[in-house]
C-alpha cells in the first residue's frame, strides 16, 4: 500500500469505485505504468520469437542459396492457391484482432467477443487448410529428410479421404462435439453467461471443418496444375525402376555417372540433402508456425472468457493488446513464409 | 473528482475519456487490411512471371512492405514508446547480422565444400 492510499483512505473507496481498476497490481503506481511494463515485456518476448524464427530462416536461406534448383523443383508440390487463401485468412484475423483491441479500449465487450470469435474462427480455418495440405503431401510421400519418397516412383494419385486427415481431425471433432454439447446444456439450463463462452468455442471448432472443406475444394481444383510438372518430371526419367535402383546406390555412396538421362535438377533433388531437406525445412517452419497458431488460440480463448465477464476498459486492455501483438507477429511470419515457400518459380 | 486526488489521477482525467489508450479508427483498420490483401494479390501475380534472380528480392520487398503495415498500424508501433520501437527493431539488426555472417561463411567455403559433394565417390572413406 502506498503512502497516498493510507492518507486518503476514506476517499480511496470512492476513488476505487470509479477509477481504481480491480486488475491493477498493487506494485504499480497507476494503470498506465502497469500497461507500459506489460507492453515492454511482450515486445521483449516478441524479440525472442523473431530471433527463434530467424534460425529457421537462416537454414532456409543457406540451403536455398546453395541448391536453388532443388527449391525450384520442390516448391511445385506446394499449392499457391491454398497458401494465398491462408494468407488472406490470417490477414483477416489480424484485422479482427486489431479491431478487438479497439473494442477493449472503448469498453465494447460484445464487440470484443465478436472480434475474438472471428479471430479464433480464422485460426481454425487456417489449421483446417493446413491439415489438408499436410495430409495430401504425406499421402504422396513428400516427407522430411530420408522419409522423402522420390517422386518419379509415385505413380498413383491418392483418392478419397486421407487417413492422415482423419487423424488430424480427431481432436477438432472431439472439441466440436464437446463445445456444442456444452452450449446446448448451457442454453437449455438458461445459463447465458456460459452459453456466451461455449457458443464461440463451438464456432471455432466448426471453423476447422470449414477450413478442411475449403482446402479440399482448392486442392482438387489445383491438382491439375500441381500434377502437370510432377508428371513431366516422372516422364523425364526414362526407366523408373532403374532410376529407383540407381538412387539406392547413390544414397549408399555409389557413382552418379551412369545416370545420363535425367537432368541435373532431378539428380540433385533425389540425393540426401535434396528435396528431402526442402521438406524438412518446410515442415519445421510451417509446423512451428502452426504450433504458434494453436498457442495463440489458447490465449485468445482465455481473452474471450474474460471479455464475456466485462473485464476490459480504457485503462485495462493490456492483455488484449499483448495477445494482439503476439497474434500479429505470427501473421508477420506467415507473410514471409508464404512467398518464400509457395511462390518459388 | 475531488481536489485531493493525486497527480496521476487528474493527469488521466485531462487526457479525456480514453486515458492513455489510442483506439485505432475503423477506417484505418480497414484501409490497412485492404492494402495487405492487394499486396498479397500482387505478390501472387508477380510470381507468374519469370524474373530470374530478381524474383526473390521483389517478393521479399513486397513482404517487407506488408510487414511494415502490420507493425506500424495493427501493432500500433506508430503510437508506441521509443524504447519499445528500439527494442523490437533491434532484433532485426541481430537477425541481419546472423543471416549475413552465416551466408557469407557458407558461400566463402562453397568452392572447398562443393567439389567433395559433386563426385560422390570422393566422399566415401
Amino acid at each position: 500500500m502506498s503512502a497516498t492510499e493510507v492518507l486518503d483512505a476514506p476517499h480511496h473507496a470512492e476513488h476505487g469505485e470509479h477509477h481504481h481498476n480491480p486488475f491493477q497490481a498493487h506494485h504499480f503506481d497507476d494503470p498506465e505504468q502497469q500497461y507500459d511494463a506489460g507492453k515492454l515485456g511482450i515486445w521483449l518476448f516478441l524479440v525472442t520469437e523473431v530471433l527463434f524464427f530467424s534460425g529457421m530462416f537462416c537454414a532456409y536461406a543457406m540451403y536455398r542459396s546453395l541448391h536453388p534448383e532443388v527449391w525450384e523443383f520442390s516448391s511445385r508440390f506446394l499449392n499457391p492457391t491454398l497458401g494465398a487463401f491462408n494468407t488472406g485468412v490470417l490477414l483477416f484475423s489480424s484485422l479482427t484482432m486489431a479491431w478487438g483491441v479497439r473494442c477493449a479500449q472503448l469498453r465494447q465487450a460484445k464487440g470484443l467477443a465478436i472480434c475474438l470469435t472471428l479471430t479464433l474462427g480464422c485460426a481454425s480455418i487456417f489449421l483446417g487448410v493446413k491439415a489438408i495440405e499436410y495430409s495430401h503431401k504425406w499421402d504422396l510421400g513428400l516427407l522430411p529428410a530420408s522419409m522423402y519418397t522420390i517422386q518419379s516412383t509415385v505413380t498413383e494419385h491418392h483418392e478419397g479421404i486421407s487417413k492422415w486427415l482423419v487423424i488430424f481431425s480427431i481432436i477438432p471433432a472431439l472439441c466440436l462435439a464437446g463445445f456444442v454439447g456444452w452450449w446446448v446444456w448451457a442454453w437449455s439450463n438458461n445459463k447465458k453467461a456460459i452459453a456466451d463462452i461455449a457458443g464461440p468455442f463451438a464456432i471455432t471448432a466448426a471453423c476447422y471443418f470449414l477450413g478442411v472443406l475449403f482446402g479440399m475444394f482448392f486442392e482438387s481444383g489445383g491438382d491439375k496444375e500441381a500434377h502437370g510438372p510432377m508428371a513431366a518430371v516422372a516422364h523425364a526419367t526414362v526407366a523408373h525402376d532403374s532410376h529407383e535402383a540407381h538412387d539406392e546406390h547413390a544414397t549408399v555412396g555409389g557413382s552418379a555417372g551412369g545416370h545420363g538421362t535425367a537432368n541435373a535438377a532431378d539428380a540433385s533433388v533425389d540425393k540426401p540433402g535434396g528435396a528431402g531437406l526442402f521438406f524438412s525445412i518446410y515442415y519445421c517452419m510451417t509446423g512451428v508456425h502452426a504450433l504458434h497458431i494453436i498457442g495463440g488460440m489458447v490465449v485468445l480463448a482465455w481473452l474471450l472468457v474474460r471479455a464475456t465477464k466485462n473485464h476490459f476498459n480504457e485503462e485495462y486492455f493490456g492483455p488484449v493488446d499483448y495477445v494482439g501483438l503476439y497474434w500479429h507477429l505470427v501473421d508477420l511470419i506467415w507473410i514471409y513464409l508464404f512467398p518464400l515457400l509457395y511462390l518459388i518459380t | 473528482m475531488s481536489t485531493t486526488s493525486h497527480a496521476a489521477g487528474s493527469e488521466h482525467d485531462s487526457q479525456g475519456h480514453h486515458g492513455f489508450s489510442h483506439p485505432m479508427p475503423v477506417w484505418q483498420l480497414l484501409a490497412v487490411f485492404a492494402a495487405l490483401i492487394v499486396l498479397t494479390a500482387l505478390t501472387v501475380f508477380q510470381s507468374k512471371f519469370d524474373l530470374g534472380n530478381l524474383e526473390v528480392w521483389l517478393s521479399l520487398f513486397i513482404a517487407t512492405v506488408k510487414a511494415s503495415l502490420v507493425i506500424l498500424f495493427f501493432m500500433h508501433m506508430i503510437h508506441d514508446k521509443p524504447l519499445n520501437v528500439i527494442v523490437f527493431m533491434g532484433s532485426f539488426i541481430f537477425v541481419a547480422l546472423f543471416l549475413g555472417f552465416v551466408l557469407m561463411d557458407a558461400h566463402g567455403y562453397k568452392d572447398v565444400v562443393e567439389p567433395q559433394e559433386a563426385p560422390p565417390a570422393a566422399t566415401t572413406p
